[in-house]
Order: C-alpha cells, then sequence, then structure tokens
C-alpha cells in the first residue's frame, strides 16, 4: 500500500517548471490541469490520507475493556517489536519470500521467453492459459487447492492411498509449501503477462544484431532479452515482495481447514487482523500493521536501489 | 464466508449462520453469560404507557441473522400494525458484533433489537448497552416460562438483559447401524465410551466412533458445563474468575486425552468439507453435539438418512443426566433506542407468544427455550424419518431440563475461543499433551484479562 501512494503522488504534486513565462494560454491549461487532478487529490486525502493518519494516532493509545482510553506513545511499537507472535510471523514470510518469489518468477519469465521465441505451437492458447488462474479469485483459488489438498477425500490422498503410499501432509507438516503453490500458481502467469509485453517492446534490430554476431537463441535470451526488460523484472519483484509481505486470504482460508496449523499470528498481517476484530485490540494492531508496512517500504527500497546500482554499473 | 459449496448449501449456510457456527473457524456456539448488574436500567411501565407505545407510528429496526425471521415479525406487524419493523441482516455472529460495536461506539445507527448469542451478552454489558428489560410490560412472569438455566443465561439478580431465542442443550447423535455392525451399544457413560471407542476402532480401522474438533471450544466447554464445572464468571463489573484447571474441568480433559492419545478418535475440525463428507460416508460413527445438530445433520448427510438415532450426552457418573449447552440465540434491546417500550414488546412477542414461537420452532427449527413449546405435542412429537422416526426432539427436550443450571461466560468469549484453537488445537491434532494445554490457555486468558484492565480471580 505504502509504494501505491508514492507513485500516485508523486507526478500529481510535481510542479510544473518555468511557470512564470507562461502564456495565459498556458495558464489556463494548468488551471484545467488542477481543476482535473482535484477530485484524485480530494479522494485519495479522504480515503488513504485521513485514514493513514488515523490508524497513527490510533497506534499511539490503548484501550482497555476495563479502564478505557489512554495515552501510551510508543509503548506499542516496542511491544510488538518484542512480541514473539509477530516476529515469528515476519520470519515466516521472509521465509515464504526468500523460496517463493524466485520459483514464481523463474517460471513467470521461462514461459515469457519460450513464448516470445515463437517456439511454442498454440502460443494464444498457452499465453491464456497460464493467465487464468490469476483470473481466478484468490478465495477461490484458495477453496479449490484445499479440496485438492485434503488428507482423506482430495484427490492426491485418494491417488496415494490407492497405491498405498503414505498421504502428503499438504495441510499439515507441508502448509507453507502448500501455500507458496497456490501464490505460485495464481500469480505466475500475472508476471508472465507483464514480461511478456515487455519483451515484445524490444526493438528487433537488437536480435538481428545479435544473430549477425553468432549469438544462439539461448545466448539472445540471456544477453539481450533479459537486460532489456529488467525494469519489468524489477517491477514484478517489487510487487511480489509486497505481496509475500501482505499473505493473507491463503492462510485466513486454510486455517479453516487446519485450524492448528495454521495460528492466529501466522503472518504479520492476519495477526494485525485478529487483533483488531478478535481481540478488539484496534490500537496494538494500528502499531503492528505500521510497522508492517515499513518493513515493506524498506525492503522495496532495498531491492529498487540495489537495482539501480547495478543499472549503473552495468 | 468458507463454504465450500456441495449439497444442500443454501440450508446448510443458513443453518451455519443461525447456530453462529461461522465457517471461519468461529466456534461461536455455546451457551452466555449472565449479565451484570451493569446495562442501562428501564423504568417500569404501566398498562398505559404500553397501551400509547404500541398504538404510535413508529420504526423499530431489527438486527438478526435468523433465516425467514421476516414470517414472526410479519405476524407481529399484523398484531400491532403502528409499528414498522426493519429487520437487517448485519452478519452473523462476530460480524454483527463488530458492526454493533462499531455503531455504538459512533453513537449512531445502532439497531433497537439485536440478536446476541448467550456467550456474548456480557462482552456488551461492559459498554451498559443493553437495556434491563425488567420492568417491561409482560416480563414480570417471564421467568417461570422457561427451564431455570435459561432463564439464568439471560438475567443477573432482579435484571433481565435479553429474550431467549434457541438453545443448543447437548446430546448425541450415532449411526446405528454402524454401532450394531461393530457389536458396540450406545454409551450412557463415558466409560462406556471410550470401551465402545476401542471396540469401533478395532472393528473399523479405517473409521472412528467420533471426532473431537480441535477448533471447537463450543462443544469442549459445553462437554465441562456438563460435567458440573464452571471455568468463567463474571461480575458485570471489574472481576472475572477464570478457573479452566479445576476438577471438573480437567477431568473432561484427561478423559479426552486419553482417547485422543491412542488415536481412538478423529481430530477433524468441524464444519468443514472434509467433515461433512466425513459424516456422510461414516468415517465418525457418532456426532456429540447440540440440539441443533439434528436438523443440521439431516440437511449434510441426506444419503444416511434412516440410520441415525439420539440419546443423551454419556456421563461420569451412572445413572447420571447432567449435560451442558452449546449455542442458541437472544433478543436483546439496545440502551440507546428511542423506543424502549416497542422494542422490548418485539422482543418478546415473537419470542414468547404461541404463534411465532410455534412457527419458530417448527418452520425454522430453532430448538425452543420455551416451557409451552417444550411440551407442546406438535413439537415433540416430531417423527422424522432421518431417524428412523424416532421423537428425536424428545431426547432433546428430555437434556433441556438436565442442563446445570449455573454457567457463566467471560466478557471477551472471541478471545477465549480463537485462544483455544492456538493453543488447545495443536495438543489435539498433535495427539499430545492436552492437560499442559489446558493450564496454557488458562495462564493466556488470565494475561489478557489482566492486560484489559480486569481484576483476575
Amino acid at each position: 500500500m505504502t509504494s501505491s501512494t508514492t507513485t500516485a503522488a508523486a507526478p500529481a504534486s510535481s510542479p510544473a517548471p518555468r511557470r512564470r513565462g507562461a502564456s495565459p494560454a498556458l495558464r489556463r491549461q494548468h488551471r484545467a490541469a488542477y481543476l482535473l487532478v482535484l477530485p484524485f487529490m480530494v479522494v485519495f486525502a479522504a480515503m488513504l490520507v485521513v485514514p493513514l493518519g488515523y490508524a497513527a494516532y490510533l497506534s499511539l493509545y490503548r484501550e482497555q475493556l476495563i479502564g478505557g482510553v489512554s495515552f501510551v506513545g510508543v509503548q506499542n511499537y516496542v511491544d510488538a517489536l518484542s512480541d514473539p507472535a509477530f516476529l515469528s510471523g515476519l520470519v515466516r514470510v521472509l521465509l515464504f519470500l526468500v523460496v517463493q518469489v524466485p520459483i514464481m518468477l523463474g517460471v513467470a519469465l521461462v514461459i515469457a521467453l519460450l513464448l516470445d521465441s515463437g517456439v511454442l505451437y498454440a502460443q494464444r492458447f498457452i499465453r491464456l492459459a497460464v493467465f487464468l488462474p490469476y483470473a481466478v479469485p484468490g478465495v477461490v483459488a484458495t477453496l479449490m487447492w484445499g479440496y485438492l489438498y485434503g488428507p482423506d477425500f482430495g484427490p492426491f490422498a485418494q491417488v496415494a492411498s490407492a497405491l498405498s503410499l503414505p498421504k502428503p501432509p499438504f495441510l499439515s507438516s507441508w502448509m507453507l509449501g502448500s501455500i507458496m503453490n497456490i501464490v505460485t500458481w495464481s500469480f505466475a502467469g500475472y508476471n508472465m503477462i507483464i514480461m511478456f509485453a515487455a519483451l515484445r517492446g524490444i526493438p528487433t534490430e537488437l536480435y538481428e544484431a545479435a544473430r549477425m554476431d553468432g549469438a544462439s537463441e539461448l545466448r539472445i535470451a540471456w544477453s539481450v532479452k533479459i537486460p532489456a526488460i529488467r525494469s519489468a523484472i524489477l517491477l514484478t519483484l517489487i510487487f511480489s515482495v509486497i505481496g509475500s509481505f501482505q499473505l493473507f486470504n491463503e492462510p485466513q482460508l486454510l486455517r479453516t481447514l487446519a485450524p492448528s496449523v495454521i495460528d492466529t499470528a501466522y503472518t504479520p498481517n492476519l495477526y494485525a487482523y485478529n487483533l483488531a476484530f478478535t481481540n478488539q485490540n484496534v490500537n496494538y494492531s494500528a502499531a503492528v500493521a505500521f510497522l508492517l508496512a515499513l518493513v515493506i517500504a524498506v525492503l522495496s527500497y532495498v531491492v529498487q536501489l540495489s537495482a539501480q546500482r547495478k543499472e549503473r554499473r552495468s | 464466508m468458507f463454504e465450500i459449496p456441495s449439497t444442500p448449501l443454501s440450508r446448510r449456510a443458513a443453518l451455519a449462520g443461525l447456530f453462529g457456527v461461522s465457517a471461519l473457524g468461529l466456534a461461536a456456539c455455546a451457551g452466555s453469560g449472565t449479565g451484570g448488574g451493569n446495562g442501562a436500567s428501564a423504568t417500569p411501565v404501566s398498562s398505559d404507557d404500553f397501551a400509547k407505545a404500541m398504538s404510535t407510528k413508529t420504526e423499530l429496526t431489527f438486527w438478526t441473522w435468523v433465516p425467514d425471521i421476516q414470517n414472526e415479525v410479519d405476524l407481529f406487524q399484523k398484531q400491532y400494525p403502528n409499528i414498522t419493523v426493519k429487520v437487517v441482516n448485519a452478519g452473523q455472529g462476530l460480524d454483527q458484533y463488530t458492526a454493533l460495536r462499531t455503531a455504538l461506539k459512533a453513537g449512531k445507527g445502532a439497531p433497537d433489537v439485536v440478536q446476541i448469542e448467550y456467550q456474548y451478552i456480557s462482552s456488551f454489558l461492559i459498554g451498559k448497552n443493553l437495556l434491563d428489560l425488567s420492568g417491561m410490560n409482560g416480563f414480570g412472569d417471564l421467568k417461570s416460562q422457561y427451564p431455570e438455566w435459561v432463564w439464568n443465561q439471560v438475567s443477573r439478580d432482579a435484571a433481565v438483559y435479553a429474550v431467549p431465542q434457541d438453545t443448543g442443550p447437548m446430546g448425541m447423535l450415532y449411526r446405528d447401524d454402524l454401532l450394531k455392525a461393530a457389536g458396540v451399544q450406545a454409551p450412557t457413560t463415558w466409560d462406556e465410551f471410550a470401551t465402545a471407542a476401542q471396540t469401533y476402532r478395532t472393528a473399523n480401522p479405517k473409521s472412528y466412533l467420533t471426532d473431537l474438533p480441535p477448533n471447537q471450544a463450543g462443544q469442549m466447554i459445553g462437554f465441562m458445563w456438563a460435567n458440573g464445572a464452571k471455568p468463567f464468571a463474571y461480575d458485570g463489573d471489574k472481576t472475572v474468575t477464570i478457573d479452566l484447571t479445576g476438577t471438573e474441568a480437567k477431568q473432561v480433559v484427561e478423559f479426552w486425552q486419553g482417547l485422543v492419545q491412542k488415536d481412538l478418535v478423529a481430530v477433524d475440525p468441524d464444519f468443514t468439507d472434509q467433515w461433512y463428507q466425513g459424516l456422510s460416508a461414516g468415517t465418525y460413527a457418532s456426532w456429540l453435539t447440540a440440539a441443533w445438530g439434528p436438523v443440521f445433520l439431516q440437511g449434510t448427510a441426506k444419503n444416511t438418512s434412516g440410520n441415525w438415532r439420539a440419546a443423551q450426552l454419556p456421563q461420569f457418573t451412572a445413572g447420571g443426566k447432567a449435560t451442558g449447552n452449546w449455542g442458541g440465540s437472544t433478543d436483546a434491546v439496545i440502551a440507546t433506542t428511542a423506543n424502549p417500550v416497542a422494542a422490548a414488546e418485539l422482543a418478546r412477542w415473537i419470542n414468547v407468544e404461541k404463534e411465532p414461537a410455534m412457527e419458530l420452532a417448527t418452520k425454522q427449527f430453532l430448538f425452543p427455550p420455551l416451557n409451552s413449546v417444550l411440551q407442546d405435542s406438535a413439537f415433540v412429537g416430531q417423527t422424522p424419518e432421518f431417524y428412523g422416526g424416532q421423537k428425536v426432539n424428545e431426547v432433546f427436550v428430555e437434556a433441556s431440563k438436565n442442563v446445570n443450571t449455573d454457567f457463566e461466560w467471560l466478557p471477551f468469549m472471541d478471545t477465549v475461543y480463537s485462544s483455544y484453537t492456538d493453543i488447545m488445537g495443536p495438543a489435539i491434532t498433535g495427539r499430545g499433551d492436552m492437560v499442559t494445554a489446558l493450564s496454557s490457555w488458562e495462564s493466556k486468558l488470565k494475561d489478557f484479562a489482566k492486560s484489559q484492565g480486569f481484576t483476575v480471580k
């Protein structure tokens, strides 16, 4: 949520250069521009800035069922930083990020390159088929996989028991991997489309030049195509980082099937939700949510920065 | 909500909502806390005031998730043509409570009359949000019309905070055919139950005598209630009592630990697709449930019609009869209402008058709290084919007479339930040490209560 804030706000607030010398016609245009942007700014302020400010305000208080509201300063943040439930959730999504994101983006990139190279038959069909899971709402996808994972009546379990093999523990010891699989299934196609669109934008002269130099298709993919779509890959990476930390739907729904595997603090987002709506501890929940946002902002920034450095070096 | 569509979805979803068994794992079913001496009180209403209030043009807002309750509301409006009732479904169970708390905090948008499960009454008394109905017209002789335990759930001393709508005294549903095939008799004591579980499992290595869901605090608390435990109490002010490791509560958990550790009962979460299929397929040969269970099961396991029977909950003492309650709800009046007299009459009339009360029991299948309906042959005499023509309601009417009379709740039951699943859940699923987990659960709740400013006893 933080990244969309900054990217959306930046163009709107950047001042038009050299306004003083502007002709009356140009000034009218500027006025019109501000007028056109105004509705967005109003909605943006009302729906994002104000609620965020309110949440920040809430996070500085503590409300007890007995004793009412009191100002506690940063105490909620201090508590959260030593709260094992919050920290273990954070570590869990970090692990998720480190394992799942490379797999998902790798799959997306390979399919995008294959499609772009034209070696596949039925390209349009494959493109659609890979993208299709993204069109399935996350909740439905989780329900579907939840059924497939089922320990008694799920097809995997049925096949395993027909072969007298042990049933795969999708909903117990493999839970994190099972969630990774759902997320990969849902979002690989989406990332693939972004990368594929970027690949389509590369000028074909580059390939011709590379072929003249005797480069193989593989070499072209590695040395021409991937560097050329670096910014698109970076975009998918940042989306994925944010997505990982915001993991909520999948664990929330699978919790119904495996309540003793996924506890109320399985991911930080789930924890914030349960704090607010089960424990009625809105203040602490706001602090946890803000810390989470901070972690996401820092990590996204680090990813962006390191990528830019690489760009400059190359 | 998380309902995997398959069999009779609408009925199941409706019933799930009805009993607060919201599929998000909110084990919302269970009885309630008697209120504190804390709600706003009402001045006694004279019969003139009453007549005037009921003949003035008034609009009431009624938040409830009971399907088709419009039928009973229509009857009310026929009786009192000047009162218009707007029925709003503001969500089931916790969703509705969240909306209600928000409206109460905002100071506007709260309904006049609201459906509340027994165990959540306390949590609305903290904020003095419920109107004391004891001085209202028709409430003077209400106490005598209910079983004692039901009345204790909605009253404290002289104050009355809600009108009971349905209850869930606990009993046992079992597969007669499967038990007979395994050479097992329906157990009447927990000792017999344990032996039966062993025998049944030996005869059917792929299935279990029953399932102990790791996410269902409502059921476990119901077992404790049946055994005479009093794990919770709230004085209506600042003091809560939390005692989950007392003799009676511990005995229940030790019993189940024995079965769980020997792999004699299943440990699947309930109200999931896996569990529905398990009930249909005979994976669990019995279900220890409440009075709303028979109708629910009829919708869920249609293909097993004719094979099920009902019996009383097994006992720790041979010849005992005691049981607990799991589920059910009430209608309460919000203290901020502009029309307290009409609102109280709505809550009373649709649940107490003969015609609407019978309809709730026989058409909407809410298990009735009212003595007159519990004795009515139109209700008790029903012989559903699903239960082989057995008078199932009779079994649960009997159970209703034997519910232990004093049981209280904490004013933060949502936390009680979710921490049960977090702490007791893994111990059950992992077939581990449930008794140690019980202590952790207790200390977790005590810590939470202290952090919320309560004095903990």
